[in-house]
């Protein structure tokens, strides 16, 4: 458990630098996955789960989303070297259609929407995805330790998930932000801490029914450890709905950083932030559209995108559009 | 029989929507007015296809092929959306397997099997079908008083529950009614008198009825005739006597075979490998892979449907009519007389188990010594099972001792030393959930010997050796459970359980989940894994028949206690026990038809 977090912040480092490909959540998921079930016990040589992630790749709505997903992380990752301006350049008068070198306009500000667009996506990507995580991390953790001892730490741990599930997400982030101020990791933090409950329950639902399969006895009358029973036991055969779900956390976790980027509370003043130019922008949408449509577009498109990649991943887990034949 | 014929299926195909590939084909059947006729088969046989093909009903994604259904000269197949509707319950009938999921649990009973009467216009008013509601609910045996009727099923035992589907099944008088597996979930007794219903309300109202099986035992008791299924053919067809003294099919012999006897102690003769499925099925004889008696003709063709004689109705499709597999005949004597070593491997003294307040052991006490097999039987609540999950240590409730080789036992595995946690291991009753799905055979084999602390190259020869002696072969080890079938899932669990070599074994209903066939075939190698092995091993079971082909001794347990112990010879044949004897009374077994039988 406590190692966990660590290791996955480090893969979400390596992809942050990386091509963008790996920035992709789901590869970081299937990553994961590859990590819990192979990993630690270096004699199982374990091909167990290429299932779940390989068999939703095949459907059109994965294949959509994941295009989606690769094609925003790609703008987010390379767009500030291809940007023709920096993200806090003037390059005329505020809020024009036609400028010379700025084929979007300029923004409320004078500066190039085009460039600052490119520049706003790396942000939210990367609170996104690393709450996102932290949630998942956590959340997996407490749902699986509570639902394989299914007393009294079950209960003490999900009323204190309850607790946490009573404050309400963007209230609790406003909160914060106004007292300490828009700092990243404070929302990394917030945005991670009011996701871990909702991965908890999910994670304890899914586990229960794995916990009362004979497998599980078969493993305690031989003395596994409880680690070992719920890492190599219980995790391997959750990881499919964990998944999905993590995936709809990762939707959530945009739609409020972006929210809160709409605010003011996600960065500085004056930073390059879809979020926040999207309300910059605003009051000249109808002199220049482009400074609010074009970061709501990547906004909507990117959570669409992750929406459909977890509708995938959750048709393949709940086998609706399994051909099997009866055998 | 000179009834006139209420039920009949002439070349009846159904087929996988979208691959075309046949699931049943050229079914041919007739059942006449108060007839029942057993169709038995293996799971996946297509059984419950053509049941349900009687209703006009074809589950998600197959389809009707070929062929008619005929109730009372109406085409069943033919017939769709509100004519339909209106054939079923009034010219044919279901009762489905599980009756706790067939009834609404919302509904009160009344209310449900009045609305059957009512969606089928039977009676003039609600008076009249209330009235019927009575009379139903009384030969179905169920109490008719006001109370009862308001009760919801949650309210109702198993056994009542079935007989609710049984008296909406024949409320509004259909023709024929088909009856799917509608005791598997019961007690034995429980079972008796449910059987003892059906033949009786099917011979009163002249009602056909289709009996869908995996039973024999259950069909000899009830079926007139009996229809046996292979890879969704009936390959032989027979009245009930008939096709028990004189089985004319390799495959109806096998299935005679396999199905344990109460009154003797033979060896049952199992059968390895699964039928063909759809798609995969053979241009010959779908059986003739498995079949010791096959020869080239039967690989090249499909035999047709002949009669055994001219005068006979026994019918079969089969090149080879009455040849012998050599396997159904050399059956030997299971019960080898034991010579019990004096000292007991296992002592149970005094065990008193239960759940926070309830007890359901209560001061249990027996040993087995070492090569020895007692089995252990009850009805389900009777308790068995939570003391064998004691012994082994997955239950933690309890009290008294439990000795293994002058030691006492922790309550819970876990407390217990390693070498006594691998010296007793248990197999489970679901194959289908006792193996991790995500880790393949050789690894779940290994995994005992990895907390023994083996090294790598010892594991992997003792896995080999293991899956050798469970008749897999070594390939095996590299795959999944939803690779295998339910009898290579079992043997890989007695692999696993076997491979830390204990000195006692807990079996646990471990065949209860896999057809006869299989069964037989799984109870043949824990017999020789036993001898072999010299384990002492508790057999759990709530199959009677079953006891004499494995166990010596016998412990017959009742609301916690255990009522009679003996031997198994002794105890099955003259029991000395009330409770006992009518267990035994009411064990469905396959009379002794061996009387007029001349092959």
């Amino acid at each position: 458990m406590s190692e966990g977090p660590d290791d996955h912040v480090d893969v979400k480092d390596g992809g942050d630098v990386d091509d963008g490909a790996d920035l992709t959540d789901l590869a970081v998921m299937s990553d994961l996955v590859v990590m819990h079930t192979a990993g630690a016990d270096d004699e199982v040589v374990s091909p167990a789960n290429p299932g779940v992630v390989r068999a939703a790749l095949g459907l059109w709505r994965t294949r959509l989303g994941l295009a989606l997903v690769v094609a925003l992380v790609g703008v987010a990752v390379v767009g500030p070297w291809i940007a023709p301006y920096g993200p806090g350049e003037f390059v005329g008068t505020a809020n024009l259609r036609d400028v010379e070198g700025a084929s979007l306009g300029t923004d409320y500000f004078g500066q190039d929407v085009w460039s600052r667009f490119l520049y706003g996506g790396r942000s939210i990507l990367f609170l996104a995805s690393v709450s996102t995580l932290i949630g998942f991390v956590f959340g997996a953790a407490i749902g699986l330790v509570a639902a394989y001892d299914r007393g009294r730490l079950d209960d003490a741990l999900m009323r204190v998930m309850d607790v946490m599930l009573a404050f309400p997400q963007l209230l609790f982030a406003l909160v914060a932000l106004t007292t300490v101020g828009p700092k990243s990791w404070l929302i990394i933090v917030i945005v991670g801490v009011t996701t871990i409950p909702r991965i908890a329950r999910i994670t304890r639902g899914a586990t229960v029914p794995v916990v009362e399969r004979d497998f599980i006895g078969a493993a305690e009358a031989l003395g596994e450890s409880r680690f070992r029973i719920v890492t190599r036991e219980l995790l391997p055969n959750i990881i499919g709905p964990l998944l999905v779900e993590a995936n709809l956390r990762l939707t959530y976790s945009i739609g409020i950083i972006a929210g809160l980027g709409f605010l003011g509370f996600a960065t500085e003043r004056n930073a390059a932030d879809w979020g926040l130019m999207v309300q910059e922008n605003r009051v000249a949408l109808s002199v220049n559209p482009w400074g609010t449509a074009l970061p709501a577009i990547a906004i909507a498109l990117l959570t669409i995108g992750t929406g459909l990649i977890s509708d995938g991943l959750s048709r393949t887990v709940a086998g609706i559009d399994r051909g099997r034949a009866d055998a | 029989m000179t009834e006139p014929v209420a039920l009949s299926i002439r070349d009846l195909r159904l087929d996988v929507a979208q691959s075309g590939h046949d699931i049943v084909d050229e079914i041919t059947l007739e059942i006449r007015r108060g007839e029942v006729l057993g169709l038995v088969g293996e799971s996946g046989s297509g059984k419950t296809t053509v049941g349900l093909a009687v209703l006009g009903h074809a589950r998600k994604g197959v389809a009707v092929a070929a062929g008619s259904v005929t109730v009372e000269g109406a085409n069943v197949l033919e017939l769709s959306g509100k004519a339909l509707r209106h054939a079923r319950g009034l010219l044919v009938s279901y009762v489905p397997q599980d009756p706790g999921t067939a009834l609404n649990p919302a509904l009160r009973i009344d209310g449900q099997v009045l609305e059957v009467l009512r969606t089928h216009g039977f009676g003039d008013n609600d008076a009249g079908r209330r009235a019927r509601l009575v009379e139903v609910f009384s030969e179905v045996n169920l109490p008719t008083d006001r109370a009862f009727l308001r009760r919801y099923p949650h309210q109702l035992s198993g056994g009542q529950q079935q007989r609710v589907g049984l008296a909406m099944a024949f409320a509004a008088r259909p023709s024929v009614i088909v009856l799917d597996e509608p005791t598997t979930g019961l007690d034995v007794s429980t079972q008796a008198h449910v059987l003892e219903t059906i033949r009786a309300l099917a011979s009163l109202h002249g009602v056909a009825a289709l009996y869908v099986t995996h039973d024999l035992a259950v069909v000899a008791t009830l079926a007139d005739r009996v229809a046996v299924m292979y890879a969704g053919r009936i390959v032989e067809q027979a009245e009930t006597a008939e096709i028990f003294a004189r089985p004319a099919h390799p495959y109806t012999r096998y299935l005679v075979a396999a199905a344990p006897e109460m009154g003797s102690d033979q060896e049952l003769v199992g059968l390895d490998g699964r039928a063909p499925s759809p798609g995969a099925r053979p241009v010959g004889c779908t059986f003739a892979l498995r079949c010791e008696v096959a020869t080239a003709e039967c690989r090249e063709s499909f035999p047709a449907v002949e009669a055994v004689n001219r005068s006979s109705s026994h019918e079969v499709r089969c090149f080879h009519p009455f040849a012998v597999p050599e396997r159904t005949e050399r059956r030997g004597s299971a019960g080898s007389p034991l010579t019990r070593s004096p000292d007991a491997a296992l002592s149970v003294r005094s065990v008193t188990a239960g759940y926070s307040r309830l007890d359901v052991v209560h001061d249990v006490t027996f040993d087995i010594a070492r090569g020895e097999c007692v089995a252990l039987v009850g009805e389900s609540g009777s308790g068995k099972s939570t003391l064998s999950r004691s012994i082994g240590g997955l239950h933690h409730e309890w009290t008294g001792e439990i000795v293994l080789d002058d030691q006492h036992l922790a309550k819970s595995a876990r407390d217990r030393p390693v070498a006594q946690r691998l010296s007793i291991q248990y197999v489970f009753q679901n194959p289908y959930s006792s193996l991790h799905p995500r880790r393949s055979v050789a690894d779940s084999i290994a995994r005992p010997l990895a907390i023994a602390g083996a090294d790598k190259s010892d594991i992997r020869r003792q896995v080999d050796r293991m899956l050798d002696r469970v008749s897999l072969s070594s390939s095996y080890g590299n795959r999944y459970p939803d690779q295998l079938s339910g009898g290579e899932r079992q043997r890989v669990a007695i692999a696993r359980a076997l491979v830390s070599e204990p000195q006692v074994l807990i079996c646990d209903e471990v065949t209860s989940a896999l057809d006869v066939l299989v069964q037989a075939a799984t109870i043949e190698l824990l017999v020789d894994l036993q001898r072999d092995l010299g384990l002492a091993m508790l057999f759990v079971t709530h199959n009677l028949p079953l006891v004499r082909s494995i166990a010596q001794r016998v412990a017959v347990m009742s609301e916690g206690r255990i009522v009679e112990l003996g031997t198994a010879a002794a105890t099955l044949t003259n029991p000395q026990e009330e409770y006992t004897l009518r267990l035994l009374a009411d064990t469905p077994r396959i009379p002794d038809f061996a009387g007029d039988a001349t092959v």
